[in-house]
Order: structure tokens, then C-alpha cells, then sequence
């Protein structure tokens, strides 16, 4: 569960056109600071474009979007302050592809941070030994990595803005089921970290279960339920019947679901400062 | 605008859906009233957006400006190495090649009319005032618009272009300013380049076709070329090189999550660029009709 209940995104009535197609009405949509939300929704139900909306990357039609509410109203023509506080990564990572994995992760750093070379390196590559990817690596270019590294120096590339929201875009997708452990299990470990808000988009039901403190679910263009994962099994309605209990949810539900207690760190430490020790599981 | 009326009509010949149903063009009444109304609309929003365009990267100077650390001089560097640096044999070979042409034809003419001296000053100005510049701005076009045109192109396919502004990082500055500012700063050095070639390959093919010796050449060009001509042709060079850079990117940037438009994209770009380019000459050639300045 979430720590407090204050709101950092919110979103009302919401209305969203892409190619002059509605692709969201009415939305409404709280994220609370400190939680994992994860959003599922059928295929083509805007999942992408609602994370995309958050971001300020598409506008919507109609509604009001805030962001870090209480610290600004974001407005998107501009955007900075929370683009600045939030890391992003892509469904296929979007890493720069002319740029080497070490570079990828101080330009952030360099750029909007004003390290110099030096320490952007040293704080890269220390991002990069966070996520699990080791200095042997950090010459190569994105075309060399397999999926999982992809998605991983995407993350450490997100964290190098000391983010306060992280927007994950199905971090699962497309990987194998060893590499999609550790990564939830990565995400898990970051959040308990650095008091991260996480906001991703999934269809993988094993991370919801794992990961997620509230599920919203997108369905008839607009949010038909938030909320923790047991209550929105419980909500009456055909999408979420179909997508909970068919024949491939109700295997992946067998399995109790873990206890998942939150207990933070002081979140003033940046992540590359953490020291090892300090990141195992704080309950074990 | 002819060349999209082109391109259109190869994406539907490339249609799978072209050939299904009751012709070419699925049928319906409001189908010819759609497409007339596209025609007119498509091309009024690209001028939009290439003046939005226009406008960002003037927005970024202003904004460089005011802040001198941050200009992105690196990528600027690396621009200028690959469309300067490495443009330098194509556009020598073809400056070499224009020049022997010109000299070869016009020996002909020249000789019958005993004015084969004149032959200096018909190279001189042909090719320093209007085809070295034209013919360098051709050839970068065609090798560096559309490259620039793939790079962007490739690069909003990957969502590399939402990744950098989800940083907050502008990509006008980070990666359109900068190829503007090394075309506008490559393109008269190449035009001075191509100049040289074009009138070493004239003044070998005078001498070896009117018997205008090699001295005679090099002592009459500066006499009958104003210096003019060649502030023309370098204010020229500037001005092809922001228009080839800009339309590349442009191009670039509206290229859409499919690998179609991307090989739309990248033609439209190279053909616009090169149909700018003439058009910016001729807007010279009626500011400045004299060729003794």
C-alpha cells in the first residue's frame, strides 16, 4: 500500500483524439504518491497513449491533466519541471541508437544536470552496475544488447533524472520469463529505494500480481476501475471477467499473493549512491 | 506540388487493399471529394509545419543566444565532417566533369564566330555564379538531405525523439539547429570547392579544344569575373544549405510508425530539396540580374 494518499497525477474527464478517433472520454484517473499503479486494458484501448498523456507527449482534447499536484500544474505546452522528475521506458527501450550504452545514460546527466564528462561517467556507469549491467558492456551500442539489457539500460537512463515518477511501458514485453522476473523484481527493488511512483502500462498478469499496489483497468474509452487487485477482480464487468479469469489468468493467480510490505528509504540518497548492501529486500 | 501527387499514387499501386473490391480506388461517391480535399489540406498543413519548424530552430538561436555554454557545437562539428568532409570527391569529380562539358560544347559555337578568347569569360561566370553553387547543392541534397531525412526518420520510429523530449531535451536544438548550422557553413566552402574544379576542368578542355593557353586563362578570369559573382554565389551557398537542412528535417520529422512512410519521407525530401534550392536561385537571379557587380 501506498504510504500517504496524496495525489501526484491527476486526471479528470479526459478526452483524448488520435487520427479523429476518440480514443479516451470522461477519464478519470488519481496516482498517489509513493504507489505502483499498473494499467491493463485491451489491445488498442489507449494504454500507451494514456501513459503518453501523462507525460505531456500527446494532449489531450478536453480535461484537465496535473502533475506533481501541489508543486505545479502542469502545463504541457511547456512541461520541464515534471519532465524533468519523471524517467520514462519505452516498449522497446528507445534508447539512442547512435550512442553507446555509457553515453545513452550521462547525456541525461551532461545535458539537464550539468555534470561534467568525468563524473557523468562515473555516475553512468554506476547506474548501469545498479540495473546489472556491467562495465564490460558499456562500450557497446543498443543494436549489440539482447531485450532484457535493452529494457535495463533504459531504466538506468530513466533514473539518471533522480526521477519521483517512473513510466514503464509493458517492461515485460517481448522478454523471456527469467529475464521478466528480474526485471519486475529490479522495478520492485528501485521503488522500495528511492520512493519512486511507478506508473506502467502491462499485460503481463505475473508482474501485476507481484508488483502492483492498485490496477487500472481501461475499458469503454475511459478508467472503469482503480484499485487494489483483489477489489477489481471483484468489480463486475465483462472485460475484467474475461481478463482475470481466463484460462491463462487463473494459472498465474494459483500462486498466493506475495506479501509486499513498502518500507522506504530516505529518499534524499541518489541511486548511484546507494550502497549494495542497502538495496536487499528491507522485510527479509 | 507534383511529387506528392507522385508519391501517393505509388502508395496506392503499393495498397494490398487496392487490388480487393470494385477497382483500383474503392469505390464511393465521396471518395474523389476526399481526396480533393486532402490534396488541398496536405500540402497547406506541411507548410504549416515546416514554418513551425522554421520557427523552433529560430526560437533555439534566440535561446543560444542568450545562454552561449550550451550551443551544441559537437554535433555541428560531426555534421560538418559528413556533409562537408566527405562530400568533397563527389562534388570535385562533378565540378571537374560540368566544366570540361560547358568548355567542350560552347568550343564549338565560340570557334565559328572566331571568339574563342571569350571562352574565359562565358566559364567564369557560368560556373561561379550559377552552376557551381547549383550543381554543389544538388549533389548535397541528395547525399545529406536524405540522410538526415533517414536519420530523424529512424529515430522517431524508435521513439527516440519522445525519449529526448520526455528528458526535456529539445531535439530542434539537439539535432535539427545544428545541421542547419553546418549546411549553411559547408555549402559555400563546397561551392568554392566545386568553383575550383569546375573551372580547372574548363580552362584543360579550352586549352585542348580552342588552343586558349593555360597563362591566358588564369590571366584574364580575374579581369573578366566581377568579385560580385562570387559574394552572389557564396551568399547563395548559405542560403541553399539552411533550405537543404531544413527540408531534410522536416521530412524526417513527419514520418510515421511504418517503414512506408519512411521511404515516402526520405524521397519527398531529397525531391522538395533539390525544387527549393532552384526556386531560392531563382529568387537570386531577379534580385541580382547584373553579373558586373
Amino acid at each position: 500500500m501506498p504510504t500517504s494518499f496524496e495525489p501526484i497525477i491527476e486526471m479528470r474527464g479526459v478526452e483524448t483524439r488520435l487520427g479523429g478517433q476518440i480514443v479516451h472520454q470522461d477519464l478519470d484517473l488519481t496516482v498517489m504518491r509513493g504507489e505502483i499503479l499498473g494499467i491493463v486494458g485491451g489491445s488498442g484501448t489507449g494504454k500507451t497513449t494514456l501513459l503518453r498523456l501523462m507525460l505531456g507527449l500527446e494532449l489531450p482534447v478536453r480535461g484537465t491533466i496535473k502533475v506533481l499536484s501541489g508543486a505545479a500544474v502542469f502545463d504541457p505546452s511547456r512541461g520541464t519541471l515534471q519532465r524533468q522528475r519523471s524517467g520514462v521506458v519505452f516498449q522497446r527501450g528507445a534508447l539512442f541508437s547512435a550512442l553507446s550504452v555509457l553515453d545513452n545514460v550521462a547525456l541525461a546527466l551532461r545535458e539537464l544536470r550539468s555534470y561534467d564528462r568525468g563524473s557523468a561517467r562515473e555516475a553512468a556507469l554506476s547506474l548501469l552496475e545498479r540495473v546489472g549491467i556491467g562495465a564490460e558492456h558499456a562500450a557497446k551500442l543498443p543494436f549489440e544488447l539482447s531485450g532484457g539489457m535493452v529494457k535495463r539500460v533504459a531504466l538506468a537512463r530513466a533514473l539518471a533524472l533522480a526521477p519521483e515518477i517512473l513510466f514503464l511501458d509493458e517492461p515485460t514485453a517481448g522478454l523471456d520469463p527469467e529475464a521478466a522476473h528480474s526485471i519486475v523484481d529490479l522495478i520492485d527493488e528501485l521503488h522500495r529505494e528511492l520512493h519512486l511512483t511507478v506508473v506502467m502500462v502491462t499485460h503481463d498478469l505475473d508482474t501485476l500480481a507481484a508488483l502492483c499496489d492498485r490496477v487500472a483497468v481501461l475499458a469503454d474509452r475511459k478508467v472503469v476501475v482503480a484499485a487494489p487487485i483483489d477489489e477489481v477482480i471483484a468489480y463486475p464487468h465483462p472485460f475484467i471477467q474475461g481478463y482475470f479469469f481466463g484460462k491463462r489468468a487463473r494459472q498465474a493467480f494459483k500462486r498466493p499473493l506475495p506479501a509486499n510490505p513498502r518500507i522506504y528509504l530516505a529518499a534524499s540518497t541518489p541511486p548511484w549512491k546507494i550502497e549494495p548492501t542497502r538495496l536487499q529486500p528491507a522485510y527479509s | 506540388m507534383f511529387y506528392r501527387s507522385l508519391s501517393n499514387r505509388g502508395t496506392h499501386a503499393a495498397d494490398p487493399r487496392a487490388g480487393e473490391g470494385s477497382g483500383p480506388y474503392r469505390a464511393g461517391l465521396v471518395d474523389p471529394i476526399v481526396s480533393l480535399g486532402s490534396a488541398v489540406v496536405e500540402p497547406l498543413e506541411q507548410v504549416a509545419d515546416f514554418i513551425g519548424l522554421t520557427g523552433r530552430v529560430l526560437l533555439d538561436v534566440v535561446g543560444l543566444l542568450k545562454n552561449p555554454a550550451s550551443w551544441p557545437w559537437m554535433e555541428v562539428s560531426a555534421a560538418v565532417y559528413r556533409t562537408g568532409a566527405q562530400a568533397l570527391g563527389i562534388t570535385a569529380l562533378v565540378g571537374f566533369l560540368i566544366g570540361v562539358i560547358l568548355s567542350y560544347l560552347s568550343a564549338h559555337e565560340l570557334r565559328d564566330f572566331g571568339l574563342n578568347a571569350y571562352v574565359v569569360n562565358f566559364l567564369g561566370i557560368a560556373i561561379v555564379r550559377e552552376l557551381g553553387p547549383l550543381v554543389a547543392a544538388v549533389i548535397v541534397a541528395g547525399r545529406s538531405g536524405s540522410s538526415i531525412t533517414a536519420q530523424l526518420g529512424v529515430m522517431r520510429l524508435n521513439d527516440e525523439l519522445d525519449a529526448l523530449t520526455s528528458m526535456g531535451i529539445s531535439y530542434t536544438r539537439r539535432l535539427v539547429l545544428p545541421k542547419v548550422l553546418a549546411l549553411a557553413f559547408v555549402q559555400p566552402l563546397l561551392i568554392i570547392w566545386t568553383d575550383l574544379f569546375g573551372l580547372l576542368g574548363g580552362m584543360l578542355a579550352a586549352n585542348y579544344a580552342l588552343g586558349v593557353s593555360h597563362s591566358y586563362f588564369l590571366e584574364m578570369l580575374p579581369k573578366v569575373l566581377p568579385i560580385g559573382n562570387y559574394w552572389i554565389g557564396l551568399a547563395k551557398g548559405a542560403s541553399f544549405g539552411v533550405v537543404i537542412a531544413l527540408v531534410a528535417c522536416h521530412f524526417g520529422l513527419r514520418v510515421k510508425s511504418n517503414t512506408e512512410s519512411l521511404a515516402t519521407g526520405t524521397t519527398s525530401s531529397v525531391v522538395t530539396g533539390i525544387t527549393s534550392v532552384i526556386v531560392v536561385d531563382a529568387i537570386f537571379a531577379v534580385l541580382f540580374p547584373d553579373s558586373h557587380i
